[in-house]
Parts: C-alpha cells; sequence; structure tokens
C-alpha cells in the first residue's frame, strides 16, 4: 500500500533521513520506533510531500508521489495526525471535522461525520466547544478524528500517545486497533514502543535516520537491543 | 440641541462616512496578513485602481448617455471589482509568490517596489494630474436644526457609502464564518501547513484573500472617488497608509478589527479636524499609529502574535 525506497530526505545542508526503505502492507499496523531526533516525524511528513525526498522513492498504491505538491498527495486516501495535534484551536470541534472532509460530498460527509462521532462521544458533546478550549486527551481525539473524515484508506500517525493520561492512551490504542479491523491501514509513529508494538504486525526501528531493525511486532518486543533502549531493559 | 452638539454630531457622521471606506480597504491588509503574515504595501494602490476603472466607466457610460444613474454607477462598481481583483491576484504571483518562505525583509520591498510601479503605470497611461468627475449625487436624505443655527445633513452620497459598507461586510462576514471557503481562509490563518495537510491547496486560498481585499478596496475606490470627485495616481498612498493604521489600531489579522479600527479612525480624523487646525488630522492619525504599535501592538481585538512562517 505505502513503499518508501531508499528515502533520502534533507533539511538544508542536513541529512535527516539515509537510505529509508518501509514497507507498509494493506490492513496492517505498522510501527515505527525510535529516539528523540532520530527522524521519525521527517519520515512521516516526507510521505506528505513536507519536506520533499530528496532521492529514492515514496509509492502509495503503486503510484509514485514522491513528486507531487503535498494538497495532491493528501488528496490519494491518506490522512494524517500530525506531531503536537494542529487542530484548528479557534475553530469548532464541527468546523475542524468538516475541514477534514473538505472534498467530501454531503452524503459522505454526514455519514462519516456519525462514525467519528461514533468512535469519538466525547467530540458529540463538544460538537459547538472550540478547539483550543478542550483538553489535551480531547484534542487528540478531534485530531484523530479529522483525519478520518477524508476516510482515509492509509492513516498516519505521529506520537498519539504523547502527553496524555494512561486511561486516555488505552483508549486511543484501542480506537486504532478498531480502525484496522474496519479496513483501514495504520502507519503509527510511537515513543511509547512497549503499546505500540503491542498492537503492531510489524515494526521498524530507526535510529539517526537509518532504519536498523525491522521484524513482526512481537519479535521487535522480545528482541534483547530493542527491550535494552527503548523497553527500559 | 445645542449648536456645538449639532456641529459635533455633524463631524461625526462625516467620520464614519470616511471610516467605512478605511475599514473596507482595512480589510485587504488584515486577510492577506493574517494568512501569510506580511504587509502587502501595494494594497493601497489597488484601492487607487479601484477608483480610475470607476471613473472612466462612469465618464464612459455617461458620455454614450442613455443610462440611468444606479445601473451606470452599479456596471462601474463591478467592472472596477473585477478589474482591481486581477490586479491584486497578480500582484501576489508575480511579486510575493516568488519570494514566499525568503526573509521579510526581502517580501516587504517587493511590496513597494509593486506600490512604486503600479503608482508611475497609472500616471504614464492616464496622466498624474488630478482627474475630476462632476457630482453625481447630490442632496440630503435629513437635516436636522433649523436654517439660523447650526445644521446636521446627511447627504444621500454619505447614506450609499453607509449602506454599500454595511452590505458588503455583512457579505465577508457571512461569507468567512458559513462558507466552506471561509472555514479554509480561517483554518489557513491559523495553521496554514495544516490546511495544507488536509488536502487543501493553500496557494488558492491565498489568491483567494489577496482577491477579495482587492474587491473591497475597489468598492472603496469608487465611493471615496465619488464622495471627494477627484482623484489623481497618488492617492492610493495616503488612503493605503491610513487602512494600515485602521488595520493595526483593530488589531492586524482580525476581520471585525479591521472593521472597527476604520470607523474608530475616520470619526477621531474629523473630530482633530473640526477642533484643530485640519493640517493635524494626518498627525493624529500616525501619531495613533505609532502609540498602538508602542504599547499595544496587537490592537484592539487582536490576538498575541503567534510567529507566522
Ligand atoms: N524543520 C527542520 N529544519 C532543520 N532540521 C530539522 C527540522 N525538523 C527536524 N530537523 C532535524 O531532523 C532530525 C530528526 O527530527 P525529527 O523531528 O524527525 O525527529 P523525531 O524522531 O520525530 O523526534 P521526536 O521523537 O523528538 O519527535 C533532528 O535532528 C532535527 O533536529
Ligand atoms: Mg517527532
Amino acid at each position: 500500500m505505502l513503499e518508501l525506497k531508499n528515502v533520502n530526505t534533507h533539511y538544508g545542508q542536513i541529512q535527516a533521513l539515509h537510505d529509508v526503505s518501509i514497507k507498509v502492507n494493506r490492513g496492517e499496523i505498522v510501527t515505527l520506533i525510535g529516539a528523540n531526533g532520530a527522524g521519525k516525524t521527517t519520515l512521516m511528513m516526507t510521505v506528505c510531500g513536507d519536506p520533499k525526498a530528496s532521492s529514492g522513492d515514496i509509492l502509495f498504491e503503486g503510484e509514485s508521489i514522491r513528486q507531487m505538491p503535498t494538497s495532491l498527495i493528501m488528496r490519494k486516501g491518506l490522512a494524517v495526525v500530525p506531531e503536537g495535534r494542529r487542530i484548528f484551536s479557534g475553530l469548532t470541534v464541527a468546523e475542524n471535522l468538516h475541514m477534514g472532509a473538505y472534498f467530501s460530498d454531503k452524503a459522505a460527509y454526514e455519514a462519516q461525520l456519525d462514525h467519528v462521532l461514533g468512535l469519538f462521544p466525547r467530540l458529540k458533546e463538544r460538537y459547538n466547544q472550540r478547539g483550543g478550549t478542550m483538553s489535551g486527551g480531547e484534542q487528540q481525539m478531534l485530531s484523530i478524528g479529522r483525519a478520518l473524515m477524508s476516510h482515509p484508506r492509509l492513516l498516519l500517525l505521529d506520537e498519539p500517545s504523547l502527553g496524555l493520561a494512561p486511561i486516555i492512551i488505552q483508549q486511543i490504542f484501542e480506537i486504532i486497533e478498531r480502525l484496522r479491523d474496519e479496513g483501514v491501514t495504520i502507519f503509527l509513529v510511537e515513543q511509547n514502543a512497549n503499546q505500540a508494538l503491542k498492537i503492531a504486525d510489524r515494526g521498524y526501528v530507526l535510529e539517526n535516520g537509518r532504519v536498523v531493525m525491522s521484524d513482526t511486532g512481537e519479535a521487535l518486543l522480545t528482541h534483547d537491543a530493542v527491550r535494552k533502549a527503548y523497553l527500559g531493559g | 440641541m445645542t449648536e456645538a452638539s449639532l456641529y459635533l454630531l455633524q463631524q461625526i457622521i462625516n467620520g464614519l462616512t470616511i471610516g467605512s471606506t478605511y475599514a473596507l480597504i482595512a480589510i485587504g491588509y488584515t486577510m492577506v496578513y493574517g494568512i501569510i503574515g506580511m504587509i502587502n504595501f501595494a494594497h493601497g494602490e489597488i484601492y487607487m485602481i479601484g477608483s480610475y476603472v470607476s471613473f472612466i466607466v462612469i465618464t464612459g457610460l455617461l458620455a454614450i448617455g442613455s443610462f440611468v444613474l444606479p445601473l451606470v454607477l452599479f456596471i462601474a462598481l463591478v467592472v472596477a471589482m473585477l478589474i482591481a481583483s486581477t490586479y491584486g491576484w497578480t500582484v501576489e504571483r508575480v511579486a510575493y509568490r516568488p519570494l514566499r518562505g525568503s526573509n521579510r525583509l526581502i517580501a516587504l520591498i517587493s511590496a513597494i517596489g509593486m506600490s512604486i510601479f503600479l503608482q508611475n503605470y497609472v500616471a504614464l497611461s492616464q496622466g498624474s494630474r488630478d482627474v475630476a468627475l462632476a457630482p453625481l449625487i447630490s442632496g440630503s436624505v435629513l437635516e436636522l436644526g433649523s436654517l439660523e443655527t447650526f445644521e446636521v445633513t446627511l447627504s444621500w452620497m454619505q447614506l450609499l457609502i453607509w449602506v454599500v459598507t454595511l452590505v458588503t461586510m455583512t457579505a465577508l462576514t457571512l461569507f468567512i464564518s458559513r462558507s466552506r471557503m471561509g472555514r479554509a481562509c480561517r483554518a489557513c490563518a491559523e495553521d496554514l501547513g495544516m490546511t495544507n495537510l488536509l488536502g487543501i491547496d493553500t496557494n488558492r486560498i491565498i489568491s483567494l484573500t489577496f482577491v477579495i481585499g482587492a474587491a473591497l478596496a475597489a468598492i472603496a475606490g469608487l465611493l471615496l472617488g465619488l464622495y471627494y470627485g477627484v482623484i489623481n495616481p497618488f492617492v492610493g498612498f495616503m488612503a493605503g497608509l491610513k487602512a494600515f493604521t485602521a488595520a493595526v489600531l483593530g488589531g492586524i489579522g482580525s476581520i471585525p478589527g479591521a472593521m472597527l479600527g476604520g470607523l474608530i479612525l475616520g470619526v477621531t480624523e474629523a473630530l482633530t479636524a473640526a477642533y484643530f487646525p485640519s493640517e493635524y488630522k494626518d498627525v493624529v492619525a500616525f501619531g495613533l499609529l505609532v502609540t498602538i504599535l508602542l504599547f499595544r501592538p496587537t490592537g484592539i481585538l487582536g490576538k498575541p502574535e503567534v510567529e507566522k512562517v
């Protein structure tokens, strides 16, 4: 579904990704783990075309998207829950969700809205509240809800658990699994390696902009080096 | 009512009239700043072009004869809005878009260059002298006070300016708050990159704000042109500076702020001119600008600035 082939990404002179190759198959949850500054966010944003990969190729459903402008890529059937949520704080919950479905017709919008409000009843309660006045957990739900509004086939999530209480994290991971069961393919960037690997079919480990390991979620969970570096021993 | 209070009332009427046109022009500054964080210094020239186009259309239609005045004005308004929008759109494409992401100072210099270019372009093609138009709308709607005492009048021209401004601002407010594209404009003003990540071509939204700003400036160009009856290629400079002051006063980036700032500035100027030598009115306007920038750079309705990219 998504394939990165020998992708290199630069910020000016600094190279942030080195020859990264990653594959996400339809129906999988694939997770990418790595320390701060490893390049996880860079990798995810490179898929979205911002920044652009300087070499290599990125295929989405067989089509090369590496040279496309971000707005075009994001209309191909993928959606992103970016680092830091980035909800529109001055817009209401309803308006934020509407922004996610900018290109949907009315029927598709209403169907998807029902679905999203079913997943996150909290958003229904806060429907006319401004995004910026909601709690961190609610904002994360809104960010995921907004991404789902376009009915994506592939969902990219960048550290959705960051800064949230354990019970909320639990809920978010449950939602991610449920989305996978509904047929949405998931590419999940996490620092919370333990939980991410538990739900993931496969995982990649990124270090200093390079993929240093890849295996099934289970295998990585029990791998010594991974346990030491990312799971606290 | 006493003579003094009637005089005051008259000044307020005059101030609200000029202030309405400042508000119309200020929208262009505030919307563009709200989204890309730059001051479009060529915006005053777009207003001036709107004035010229409407003068040319009105003079032309009247020369042909056989038109009713409201129709003439309506046609002039539509043509001025279309042509000014085209200029606004082009200025962004030619002078600003290629520089986006570079140093702010470079974009600013490009804007000033564009402003000088447009002034001279109109001066060369239309002549740099004043162009006058005989008053088309005369008479007053309302007269207060008797003949011996001071009289307060609200002219038809002033009423026209109020009504057109009110209708335009209502339409703009509805567009921004209710429509799909208006929502996208607000989203862009908050987070351009995120809006892009939702698949929206933010360049088109940026173009849209230039077009809306230019169309509103053209409305002001027609109204103020008719009100004063004289224009020249350099009227955009002062009008632009005043409208910019209004935008900063109200809180740059805020649309209701631009409306409010325009009215406050218009009334302040009218009152200054009424009670002090009238040359002081520009001094007061720019004194106000400097004071706000020093003590409350976010203006009356502005939010604390988040650094724009
Ligand atoms: N806009 C940018 N300009 C220059 N360098 C950048 C930029 N964004 C990220 N970098 C650099 O690229 C490297 C990777 O950063 P990135 O944000 O992708 O890491 P990350 O794995 O997502 O980290 P974290 O877990 O802290 O979110 C870092 O060294 C960072 O300093
Ligand atoms: Mg990151």
